[in-house]
């Protein structure tokens, strides 16, 4: 077993609605959709017309600038409607499923036998490249670089989030051929927690592993690079979520692109939270019919309360949502005289309130309100508190705010993707939108850089 | 909820193109005060802890109120005892009350006027940091202070040291302070020597008309004669005279325990300001001039003056101390030294804990630099060393 990296920053969020360990096979979606939007930092080149029958596993769209990297349908069918946003972005192509499904056939290959470049240009083909992130500046990897290592967290620690063990089982076999997979590209790191305890997790193959323990974030994979060798200027890591690593394993395995995945339906206002297996791309209400506890005053969230984005039941999963959360909206609530009323329900990490008293194992309801004011950074040390990573984050985001390119670097950007400063932004009294700014940032960074 | 439909009801007459839209930032202001604003986040989180500036103001400002209402009473036993008029505890206290009340509604009539159009003008919400300054500015003047100097005091520090770098969180200097050292530079005879600190006439009523009644604070006579007044325990109970709130280490301690509590201010900064106070009064009395000032014991240097008060509500406002927690530290520390320092070798004035925070809020800055340096020269080895 591999020594064990402790954090002690950081703040375990229990909410209401922790999905039970049951697993659920979902019926399938009138219709899927892949959006590239979901894929930052690639602009879309659609490769496929309205009325046109594909393939799982045939691109949709192609990266402009890289057009060797492509982005797949989940299912076979025909492409009923590319919707288009501002500016004719193109937000989501949507599919229609056929009954029989047919699947483009990728030979199956032993990754033992392919050299690294190979491993890759088959992903780009198979269109599961769009599947590796890059820091710097959190976007999809760019095929011409070589990364100097590949991360892969296979814990994760969001509120809610889907335990990773669950996902796992019956996929041991894919995942290991994912992980020698990545390999071949660049040396590999697996971060797992110190809970985890499956044998597919605990034994692996060419890669390193390392063991983390504490809370929230301790799962993300920036704070774990930044604990075992972090980014430096010039240097270029790829990410990749434990599940595509999956989807890598069944392509080589199988010869197939099978994006079947297992999410986690969560939150206060879902009817028995639980784990549903289904198809990447499909319709959040095909996930969330029948399990809503209301109609009125929700909001569904693709992905987690914290870095998912707010979506409606007509969106579509996202490609890197692992879950489905649904908690109140709260715009039907008014607090009388909050300023100093006890507010015992309500959770927060500052002593000024009653929460802290209670049971660490009790789960609170939070809504989606924001509960106060955008106003200047006041109070000191309440993102540090919750920011396990070896910078400052508060001058890095006062860097990030004046545009100061030289102070950027200086304190570490290199480093951060937005999600990181999620907690930030939950615990921030002064409400400010840490992770738009850190994203705003690292686009600004990029076109400086170019 | 009746309360909540009249608001909704009345709130179009203030926004852009209402008739009354010149008090929209007021509205704004009352509304939320009323109601925890029941908007949800559009980008980022999808989820807030409930914390709020609003409510870490008014913390402070509870943490205040021992001190607001010792300090009352103070005003009025120190009238009391020396006109010789018999009088309850009661009456003492009513009378301070009313000593000290129209400057906390100068102070705060001023400051929130300023606040309140520089909200309108910049259309912004009202920032809460007024609510802490206005309160705490009452308390650090004699209650005899003139209200018209109070005003202006009020006025330029809101303009000066706080709206012309954008507002609460943007100000590198203490408001209050800044308020107070106006008096001090340009009304000097109003905040020091033996007339200010006993008021000498009656109020509604209560107390006496006497006049020439003087009264020097423990540190005035020991920075005029040659001994230090003897200690004694109403020194920390707060029976001395002096500024409204800063007399009494008890009050200001309660204050301190729920600051410290919620986690408000910071324990290192607060911590280190005493250590600072005690070492440098250690060092005087060990090597320092023969003066009554230097000679004076730790405690008495603690308990007497503005240490206390400074240390715990002044010291540890996060806006103008040092942001990185090794700087707090060091910004304590210094604060620490530099007041009793001040005390001891500035014949002129026998208070330096003003200045010595007023001091440390311009170095502050400086101070974190140094120690986000070192996180910076970190980074930068990193990537010498790759090579």
């Amino acid at each position: 077993m591999a020594e064990i990296i402790r954090l002690r920053k950081g703040l375990d969020i229990k909410l209401l609605g922790n999905p039970s360990c049951e697993v659920i096979q979902s019926e399938s979606s009138d219709t899927y959709a892949l959006c590239p939007p979901d894929f930052t930092g690639v602009t879309p080149k659609l490769a496929v017309k309205e009325q046109q029958m594909v393939k799982a596993g045939e691109a949709l769209f192609i990266d402009k600038n890289h057009p060797e990297v492509k982005f797949v349908s989940p299912v076979s069918g025909e492409v009923l409607a590319v919707n288009r946003g501002a500016r004719r972005k193109v937000l989501s192509i949507v599919v229609k499923p056929d009954a029989k499904q047919k699947h483009v056939e990728f030979k199956t290959k032993s990754v033992q036998s392919l050299s690294g470049d190979e491993v890759k240009s088959h992903l780009m083909e198979s269109g599961l490249f769009g599947f590796f992130r890059q820091r710097p500046y959190d976007i999809i990897a760019n095929p011409d670089d070589t990364p100097r290592g590949i991360f892969v967290s296979a814990f994760d620690t969001n509120p809610l989030a889907p335990d990773f063990e669950i996902v796992l089982k019956g996929n041991e076999l894919d995942f290991q051929t994912g992980l020698s997979a990545l390999a071949k590209i660049a040396p590999t790191t697996l971060s797992i927690s110190a809970s985890q305890t499956a044998q597919a997790l605990t034994q692996v193959n060419n890669v390193d592993l390392y063991v983390f323990k504490g809370p929230h974030p301790a799962g993300n994979v920036g704070v774990q690079i930044n604990r075992i060798r972090p980014v430096n200027k010039g240097e270029v890591v790829w990410t990749m979520a434990p599940e595509a690593v999956i989807f890598i394993g069944r392509l080589f395995n199988k010869g197939i692109v099978d994006l079947t995945r297992i999410i986690a339906v969560a939150g206060e206002e879902i009817v028995n939270p639980t784990y549903l297996r289904i198809m990447s791309g499909a319709r959040i209400s095909t996930i969330v019919k029948g399990r809503l506890k209301r109609k009125d005053h929700i909001r569904i969230i693709n992905g987690n309360v914290l870095t998912g984005v707010k979506a409606s039941e007509d969106d579509y999963l996202g490609s890197f949502a692992n879950m489905i959360t649904v908690i109140p909206e709260g715009d039907d609530v008014n607090e009388f005289m909050g300023w100093i009323a006890p507010r015992f329900k309500q959770y927060s990490v500052s002593r000024t309130f009653f929460s802290w008293l209670s049971c660490s194992k009790k789960r609170f309801s939070i809504d989606a309100r924001i509960k106060g004011g955008t106003r200047h950074m006041i109070m000191s040390n309440e993102y540090d508190k919750v920011f396990p990573m070896d910078i400052y984050p508060e001058y890095l985001i006062k860097a990030i705010i004046t545009g100061n390119i030289d102070k950027m670097e200086a304190y570490g950007i290199y480093e951060v993707a937005p999600e990181d400063f999620a907690l930030c932004e939950f615990v921030d009294s002064s409400k400010l939108e840490l992770q738009r700014i850190v994203r705003e940032g690292l686009d600004n960074l990029r076109a400086e850089m170019a | 909820m009746g309360l909540k439909k009249f608001i909704d009801k009345i709130k179009p007459n203030f926004e852009e193109g209402g008739k009354l839209q010149a008090f929209r930032s007021v509205f704004d202001g009352f509304e939320t005060f009323l109601f925890v604003p029941n908007t949800t986040s559009k980008s980022g989180v999808n989820i807030h802890d409930a914390f709020d500036s609003k409510r870490m103001m008014i913390m402070v400002v509870i943490a205040l109120f021992p001190a607001f209402l010792f300090g009352s009473y103070n005003v009025g036993y120190q009238h009391y005892m020396l006109s010789g008029l018999d009088g309850s505890v009661w009456n003492m206290f009513l009378f301070g009350f009313l000593a000290v009340l129209p400057r906390l509604i100068v102070s705060y009539a001023v400051g929130l006027t300023i606040e309140f159009i520089v909200a309108q003008w910049k259309k912004q919400e009202i920032h809460e940091g007024f609510l802490v300054t206005g309160f705490i500015i009452p308390l650090i003047i004699p209650a005899t202070c003139p209200l018209w100097i109070l005003a202006l005091a009020v006025a330029f520090a809101v303009i000066f040291a706080k709206e012309l770098f954008g507002g609460t969180g943007m100000n590198f200097l203490n408001v209050a302070l800044i308020a107070r050292a106006f008096i001090f530079f340009a009304y000097p005879t109003v905040i020091t020597g033996e007339t200010v600190w006993v008021v000498d006439h009656s109020i509604l009523g209560l107390g006496a008309d006497m006049d020439g009644l003087t009264a020097a604070t423990p540190l005035g006579i020991a920075s005029t004669t040659a001994a230090a007044p003897e200690f004694n325990m109403n020194m920390v109970w707060g029976l001395i005279p002096g500024s409204v709130g800063e007399t009494s280490v008890v009050a200001i301690a309660l204050g301190a325990l729920l600051l410290l509590y919620t986690g408000i201010a910071s324990w290192k900064t607060m911590f280190s300001v005493f250590a600072g106070g005690i070492l440098m009064a250690v060092v005087f009395n060990q090597w320092g001039p023969d003066n009554a000032m230097a000679q004076m014991s730790w405690y008495e240097h603690i308990c007497l003056g503005g240490f206390c008060f400074g240390a715990v509500f002044m010291a540890t406002d996060p806006v103008t101390s040092a942001r990185t927690e090794t700087g707090k530290w060091i910004y304590g520390l210094l604060i620490g030294i530099m007041a009793i320092t001040i005390r001891v070798l500035n014949p002129g004035y026998p208070e330096g804990m003003m200045l010595a925070i007023l001091l440390l809020n311009c170095f502050a800055p400086l101070i974190d630099y140094c120690v986000v340096q070192r996180n910076v020269k970190k980074r930068a080895n990193r990537i010498l060393n790759n090579k």
